[in-house]
């Protein structure tokens, strides 16, 4: 079996990233996972020990000074390092802000070919064929790099299995400091850790919020109802411009794209751009008080209705059910 | 100092966006084409240190077919100083690896000392060509800004990544993409539309860059997603909570 070069991009506090799951299935299906890690010491154990739950048969562990200080160059290093070393037949990295910056770079060192944005992958007549989802969803594209080395980013919460777990055989590789100009990072602010509620990305279900909602203090209605159905919450445009809650809520085609099993849009329109992050959801409820709002021609359910009188009915009732 | 902005002309978001069943290409004619909003906020940033130190030298820089003309020209008329088109109908259909050797090279030449793009296109999404450039030219690269200060040889900025936000900073030249934190771009004034069109714009071709124009990657298919239909839609009379808890109860959703 090929070997599969993974970027798995533990975080400065030495977190495994939630995309490792999804990247190591993925490439177990292509053939032999290959992690690889970047650390200013050696790897922790239990990093090891989750990596191999996660299907890493090798992890190709390199360390260097600069981890977590020079940005982007030493994944890029531990990357170009761990192809020299293992002649994978792909790279998959996340479509992260790390994860696409680190697959551009290596594509141009090592002149590989860039798959970006892949909701699947799989293996076909012995070649690799990337799925991709584009236009908001409008369209499902097959794309292969063929004659070259593929560098695949992946879509976060796109592929929900798993890879059999392994028992990792580690390989620890020293970088060579990097040289030339490079951008520094002086300090980080971690986003509190939400326990409670799901990440947008990948969740089973979402409530959304627009500018229905009128106010800060009234888009905790979107939280209340998300928390009563185990949802992540999300937010349109709208309401992210309205000040009613950070952009990395967004979902629509210049935020968040989000194909969860149950869809709940509370006091939003429907603009075709919040449309393209959220019309894959297998099944989408809308309630607006425009009876005319674009976002009940592709709702199943759709309630034309007040948001302040439905919702809070609607958890009284999820309430009294449980 | 002088600032290079990549920018790039788009189907609108607000319409529908088409490809084209045989090609996989974008389909052109079906859609108004737009500069990519966020293409517009890196400009607007350029613009900014422009608004502070006279002296700084702004251009546009875009790859596309002689449409995206009407693109470098809008950048012009909000206040950029000439612009650059890289021309070639042997581009046509360039994927990834493609548009950055061509934009590399263009910007080569240019000895900007900040080269400013958005973090992704609406388009294709991939938010990997800056990236691709700053390997190209060996500049360091800062993605992702949610903030930026450019001032004496030096960006400073607070990156946005999954895991909450950095503060990075790196020496000119450097490559910087912005995010949806910067401001919107300033509309184009009368005097400014006027002098567009003195403006010097340098149209470039695959072979005057030295780039070839054979794709890494090639789509093998495509299919249309069939449209979503409206399902039920019902009046709130009182009951419609009731409805939708037993909706999601029925399509085991609770």
């Amino acid at each position: 079996m090929p070997n599969i070069v993974v970027l798995i991009e533990l975080t400065h506090t030495g977190h495994v990233p939630a995309s490792a799951r999804g990247l190591l299935a993925v490439a177990a299906r292509l053939g032999t996972p290959v992690a690889v890690t970047v650390s200013a010491g050696a790897l922790d154990p239990v990093t090891i020990a989750v990596l191999g739950g996660l299907g890493a048969a090798r992890i190709h562990a390199a360390q260097t000074e600069a981890a977590h200080t020079v940005l982007g160059t030493p994944m890029v290093d531990a990357l170009a390092d761990a192809v020299a070393a293992h002649a994978p037949s792909a790279v998959l990295a996340a479509a992260s802000v790390d994860g696409r910056e680190a697959a551009g770079r290596l594509a141009v060192r090592t002149g590989g070919g860039v798959l970006a944005d892949v909701v699947d992958a799989s293996l076909a007549d012995g070649r690799i064929v990337t799925e991709h989802s584009v236009f908001g969803g409008s369209y499902t594209v097959h794309a292969t790099v063929p004659d070259v080395l593929p560098i695949i980013t992946v879509r976060s919460g796109a592929v929900d299995d798993q890879a059999p777990a392994a028992t990792p055989e580690v390989t620890t590789v020293q970088l060579a400091p990097a040289t030339g100009s490079q951008t520094t990072i002086d300090s980080y602010a971690d986003a509190p850790e939400n326990l409670s509620r799901p990440e947008l990305r990948g969740a089973a279900t979402v409530v959304s919020g627009g500018r229905g909602l009128g106010s800060e203090e009234n888009f905790v209605l979107v939280e209340q109802l998300a928390d009563a159905l185990g949802a992540a919450v999300g937010a349109s445009r709208a309401a992210v411009d309205a000040g009613f809650i950070s952009q990395t809520a967004q979902v629509g085609q210049t935020g968040v794209s989000v194909s969860p099993q149950l869809y709940v849009a509370l006091g939003i329109s429907g603009a075709i751009q919040h449309r393209a992050g959220m019309q894959t959801a297998k099944t989408i409820v809308a309630i607006n008080q425009d009876e005319d709002a674009p976002i009940f021609e592709i709702a199943d359910l759709g309630i034309v209705g007040d948001v302040f009188t439905v919702v809070p009915q609607v958890i009284e009732l999820l309430k009294n059910r449980s | 100092m002088k600032i290079v902005v990549l920018i790039k002309q788009v189907p609108d978001t607000a319409e529908e966006r088409r490809l084209e069943p045989d090609t996989g290409r974008l389909d052109r004619d079906a859609n108004e084409p737009v500069i990519d909003e966020i293409t517009e906020r890196a400009l607007e940033l350029a613009l900014t240190v422009k608004d502070k130190d006279k002296s700084t030298e702004v251009v546009v820089l875009t790859m596309g077919p002689s449409e995206a003309s009407k693109a470098i020209r809008k950048a012009l008329s909000m206040g950029a100083d000439s612009g650059i088109h890289v021309l070639d109908d042997a581009l046509s259909g360039a994927d990834l690896t493609i548009t950055s050797a061509a934009l590399a090279a263009a910007l080569r030449n240019t000895d900007a000392d900040l080269v400013i793009a958005g973090n992704e296109s609406t388009d294709g999404r991939a938010g990997i060509v800056p990236a691709m450039i700053a390997e190209h030219l060996g500049y360091p690269l800062l993605g992702s800004l949610l903030s930026a200060d450019i001032t004496h040889g030096m960006v400073t900025g607070e990156r946005q990544t999954e895991a909450g936000t950095q503060n990075v900073r790196a020496p000119f030249p450097a490559v910087l993409t912005v995010t949806e934190g910067f401001d919107e771009a300033r509309f184009p004034n009368f005097k400014g539309i006027m002098g567009a069109k003195r403006k010097p714009v340098a149209t470039l071709s695959a072979s005057e860059l030295g780039v070839g124009s054979t794709p890494r990657s090639s789509v093998l298919d495509l299919a249309e997603r069939p449209a979503r239909a409206a399902g039920r839609k019902i009046v709130d009379g009182g009951a419609a909570a009731a409805e939708l808890v037993d909706f999601l109860t029925a399509q085991r959703l609770i």
